[in-house]
């Protein structure tokens, strides 16, 4: 039984079907890439998975309990958690705050000794932890954005463009951070507009056109296939 | 004339205090839901007037004050389930809807209590304390206390407890804040029940110095909308500030110029504010002020 388990999914804004009917799953464990030009519509995806978009047909399972029609904050304690597309951290809120807030449908935890596995994974928000979000660089802005998910302690951690904007070496540490909690077993289904780094880290992957999967095969296979590597890695 | 000074330095912030009640209550609910309530100043009216009229039908004091903020948060947790599910609707929509129901709520309290003035007790005593030549009433001091005790525990709620932290995040990224797993329909309904206890602590605590009727609100809450203007829509401090300013400049006005002019004084602020001030004293966001 796949963790996540998406059937016929379709979604629209006002009028205008954006998601076409989509099948996708995900493995515990797995680390799965969604790439596509665009407008394809990977954010509209990631929003029906979280729960912050409706969705109009189609089944969404998670851990084989039907969810489509669940609330977005029962989804986070379920352990869906996504990082979205521009960061949006919680500007005048300290960075310690936004941490906190990551947590806020956790009920038990230590919060002590997760917030000391973030400053682990990002040190500078070690440093920074009672500056205002708002003040943070775009790359810790997107480190903080991925730490406050993690607070979560999620199942399935959903990445939305986590390279978006960020100078190269910035990339490189956002990448290395996602293996490294892929190594630590967290699913993570990753969107991206860098195709290429995408799939060569990712376990399988997905490519997206126009509201459809046209293409989903093993990371591998992808980043070597004629068509991927002409429309999105331009090679 | 230092007797005098401190007559009016006292009058103005008793009124500012109550402002300043109200002038929150606007911000709280704006800053959760981006809607202006026009309704805030039923809050203090339905307050002042269920208290009076449970106090008459022999209830303790404290109890009545209780019903009566119980009877405004319900009157507040309504005007959210009917205004915030149509947030989508242009703020044209939305104020009507507000300024629909603060005609109701004066409707329905002059249906169920009647069209008179009414008034409290004091809650220690009429006899006039002796400060400096002037004479203060206890309930001023009453006033006072009461709303430092109100400020302190906003302040708190919202700077030392995750659940308040939750709802200035809810109020600056409604999308993120649901990401983190924070139930936003509930952040709503918090922000509009606490607005209107405070509300209706404001109308309590003032009755039994102006005394109270069904019709209090309309102005109360004009003169909360300009303190929360003047100070900046949506910050907590803006809203005491103005408040304060607004008391304090009426009852100056009144006192050394005329009392006359007092109303039109609070409507001037506003127009100056607006003019040349539009994010006021300690507001951020100009871009989504209404
Ligand atoms: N809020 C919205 N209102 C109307 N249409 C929208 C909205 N958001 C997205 N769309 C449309 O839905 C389609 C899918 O958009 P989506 O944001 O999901 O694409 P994407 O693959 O994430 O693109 P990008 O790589 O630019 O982030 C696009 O055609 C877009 O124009
Ligand atoms: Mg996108």
């Amino acid at each position: 039984m796949p963790l996540l388990e998406i059937t016929g999914l379709k979604s629209h804004y006002g009028r205008i079907e954006a998601l076409h009917g989509l099948d996708v799953a995900v493995e515990a464990g797995e680390l799965v890439a969604l790439v596509g030009a665009n407008g394809a519509g990977k954010t509209t995806l990631l929003r029906c998975i979280s729960g912050v978009q409706p969705v109009s047909a189609g089944r969404l399972r998670f851990e084989g309990r039907d969810i489509t029609r669940a609330r977005a904050d029962r989804r986070v304690k379920a352990g869906i958690c996504q990082v979205p597309e521009g960061r949006q951290v919680f500007g005048p809120l300290s960075v310690l705050d936004n941490l906190r807030l990551g947590a806020f449908r956790r009920k038990g935890a230590d919060p002590a000794a997760d917030l000391q596995r973030m400053y682990d994974l990002f040190p500078v928000l070690a440093d920074k932890r009672h500056q205002p979000a708002g003040t943070l660089s775009g790359g810790q802005q997107q480190m903080l954005a991925i730490a406050r998910a993690l607070m979560a302690d999620p199942r399935l951690l959903l990445l939305d463009e986590p390279s978006m904007g960020l100078a190269p070496l910035l990339v490189a540490e956002i990448f290395a951070v996602i293996q490294q909690l892929k190594g630590q077993g967290v699913t993570i289904f990753l969107v991206e507009q860098n195709a290429h780094a995408a799939l060569s880290i990712a376990d399988r992957g997905y490519v997206m056109e126009t509201g459809r999967v046209v293409l989903s095969d093993s990371g591998q296979a992808l980043v070597e296939n004629p068509r991927v590597r002409e429309a999105y890695l331009g090679l | 004339m230092l007797a005098e000074l401190v007559q009016f330095l006292f009058a103005g912030l008793t009124a500012g205090a109550i402002y300043a009640l109200v002038g929150l209550g606007f911000g709280l609910i704006y800053n959760a839901s981006h809607v202006i309530n026009f309704a805030q100043g039923e809050f203090v009216m339905l307050g002042g007037m269920t208290t009076v009229f449970a106090a008459a039908a022999g209830l303790p004091l404290a109890a009545a004050v209780a019903v009566a903020i119980l009877v405004t948060v319900a009157a507040g947790l309504a005007l959210e389930m009917v205004a915030v599910p149509t947030r989508n609707a242009s703020v044209v929509t939305l104020i009507i809807i507000t300024i629909g129901a603060s005609i109701s709520y004066r409707g329905a309290a002059q249906a169920f209590f009647d069209k008179q003035f009414h008034t409290l007790p004091s809650f220690s005593g009429e006899d006039p304390i002796d400060f400096l030549g002037a004479a203060i009433l206890p309930q001023t001091l009453w006033v006072l206390g009461i709303t430092v005790l109100i400020v302190i525990a906003l302040q708190l709620f919202f700077h030392r407890t995750l659940l308040g932290k939750a709802v200035l995040a809810t109020s600056h990224n409604r999308l993120a804040a649901r990401l983190v797993g924070i139930n936003v329909q509930l952040v709503l309904l918090l922000s509009f029940g606490l607005s209107a206890a405070l509300g209706a602590i404001a109308g309590v605590l003032i009755t039994p110095i102006t005394s109270t009727n069904f019709e209090v609100g309309i102005m109360l809450g004009l003169k909360g909308f300009c303190a929360a203007i003047l100070g900046g829509l949506g910050s907590g401090v803006g809203a005491v500030v103005g408040g304060l300013l607004v008391g304090l400049i009426e009852a100056f006005g009144a006192g050394y110029i005329s009392s006359e002019y007092k109303d039109a004084m609070a409507f001037g602020i506003i127009l100056l504010v607006l003019f040349f001030m539009p994010s006021g004293l300690f507001g951020k966001r100009t871009t989504e002020r209404v």
